[in-house]
């Protein structure tokens, strides 16, 4: 099953000794490493726009990278915005009409496909993880397969860097649980707390976590109305 | 037994749906009622791939969380997964029989009183991209005709989910699958929102945003957008 891959590669880049390099910086060079393209960046996305880079292999993908955040326009801006992959087989061709700039500078470093995936649980956008290579065409059905499990993995990546109080424990990062409770109880603790659907699902992570419960068992509790929450001076707790 | 009219009625009105405007997942919500009506079934789902088989639930007539379950067990084991692995259809399972096959969907769909169970593959060119699942508390059968419907409404739904134009290209395909899967998250934390803010049930909160919807000329997905980023109020919503 794909949750396995997932947790694969999770494991791959958090079991390893403590060498200053961060989690996302991991992912993006064993992205590159497993698949058959030049290079790899990720970005962290808001609903304003770019928001920073978060990890780049050596090379072109760094600039790729920044074009994107000084121009605010490129596939991972695309992507973001509409919460769909965008995959450029041939970035000659099909890139200058639709983003000038981002395209002229791109080429120029040698760019010729990029392949720009959503970092995104429903409404909570996190960032794009952009897979580029120095010759054209388009990405395999099983690479791009194997892509999205790369994604899945920087999905969980960033939710878990969002989560300041688990501090850099990567035993937190875990394979988001994509069934209907976790994203219901994630509005629904949204909405009565008045909190943002990101902190929602950083907190019933967090809780999962920190519990032992499966964070299925904790939503289905929360939509219950058997879980409640609380704030105080420290911040909203479940209970 | 449907009368051909209705089944005529029934596809016009799914057709009619795909306008410009259409909500993929609103599209494939109507299509698991109306599969219900007429294959005579008390519960539909709808099953879609991800590029990687990963199995989700797209649409389906039910809320309760035990019955939802029937679904999301099947990512791993069931009819839906079988149908989907062969790419041929599941039908006429005896939930009876059927406990070696699957032990623990089985065991789960026995629990919530459903005696037996059909999956109709939702086909692309020789690729199989998901699944029309159904389920009856009597013992059922469905004939070669009924299996013929259930495949016109996978067909459909197919249809539906690929609406854009370039669709034979695999590129648009995957852009697609991820977005519809994307946007039934979006919809699950729009309605787990409205519960919360509104204190009404998760059906009734998914009921009024599909009316809002509706009423208003807007897609599922936009109305559970804006009900997210608060640019569309529980008053806005009750109103309507």
């Amino acid at each position: 099953m794909t949750t396995s891959e997932v947790t694969q590669i999770l494991s791959a880049v958090i079991d390893v000794a403590d060498d200053g390099v961060s989690l996302p910086q991991r992912l993006v060079c064993a992205c590159a490493a497993a698949l058959p393209v030049t290079g790899v960046g990720m970005m962290l996305m808001t609903d304003a726009g770019p928001a920073g880079v978060v990890g780049a292999t050596s090379g072109p993908a760094m600039t790729m990278e920044n074009l994107q955040f000084t121009l605010g326009e490129g596939p991972c801006v695309d992507c973001s915005t509409t919460g769909r992959p965008v995959l450029v087989a041939d970035l000659a061709a099909s890139g200058p009409p639709r983003w000038p700039a981002f395209s002229a500078g791109a080429l120029d470093v040698g760019i010729r496909a990029i392949f720009a995936l959503p970092l995104r649980v429903g409404a909570i956008r996190l960032g794009v993880l952009d897979l580029y290579r120095d010759a054209p065409g388009p990405l395999p059905a099983e690479d791009l397969a194997h892509a999205l499990s790369f994604a899945d993995a920087a999905t969980a990546v960033l939710l878990h860097l969002q989560a300041h109080d688990s501090g850099d424990d990567p035993a937190g990062v875990v394979v988001i649980d994509d069934r209907a409770a976790v994203h219901q109880a994630t509005g629904f603790i949204a909405g009565r707390a008045g909190m943002s659907m990101t902190q929602a699902l950083v907190l019933l992570r967090a809780r999962s976590f920190a519990s032992g419960q499966l964070i299925h068992d904790l939503a289905e509790s929360v939509l219950a109305g058997e879980l409640w929450f609380s704030t105080d001076e420290t911040g909203i707790h479940l209970h | 037994m449907n009368g051909p009219q209705r089944l005529a009625e029934v596809f016009v009105e799914l057709a009619d749906t795909l306008v410009d405007q259409f909500d993929v997942v609103d599209f494939l919500h109507v299509l698991t009622d109306r599969s219900v009506e007429l294959l005579r079934a008390d519960a539909a789902g709808l099953m879609l791939a991800d590029q990687r088989g990963n199995l989700q639930v797209m649409a389906s007539t039910v809320e309760r969380m035990r019955l939802l379950e029937l679904f999301e067990l099947q990512i791993s084991q069931g009819p839906c997964r079988d149908c989907f692995d062969s790419g041929e259809p599941v039908v006429n399972v005896d939930l009876r029989m059927a406990q070696q096959r699957w032990p623990e969907f089985t065991a789960a769909a026995v629990s919530v009183g459903f005696r037996s169970t059909h999956a109709i593959p939702m086909r692309l060119r020789g690729q199989i991209i998901g699944a029309l699942n159904l389920f009856t508390e009597q013992p059922a059968r469905l004939s070669a005709d009924d299996v013929a419907v259930g495949q016109a409404m996978a067909d459909i739904a197919t249809i539906g989910l690929l609406h854009e134009r370039n669709v034979h290209e695999q590129t648009v395909l995957s852009e697609q699958l991820q977005a519809a899967l994307n946007s039934r998250v979006l919809i699950e934390q729009a309605k787990g929102l409205l519960s919360g803010v509104a204190d009404v049930s998760i059906p009734e909160a998914f009921a009024t945003m599909r009316s809002h919807a509706r009423h208003h000329g807007m897609t599922l997905s936009a109305v559970a957008a804006s009900v997210i980023d608060g640019t569309l109020t529980v008053q806005d919503l009750v109103v309507s």
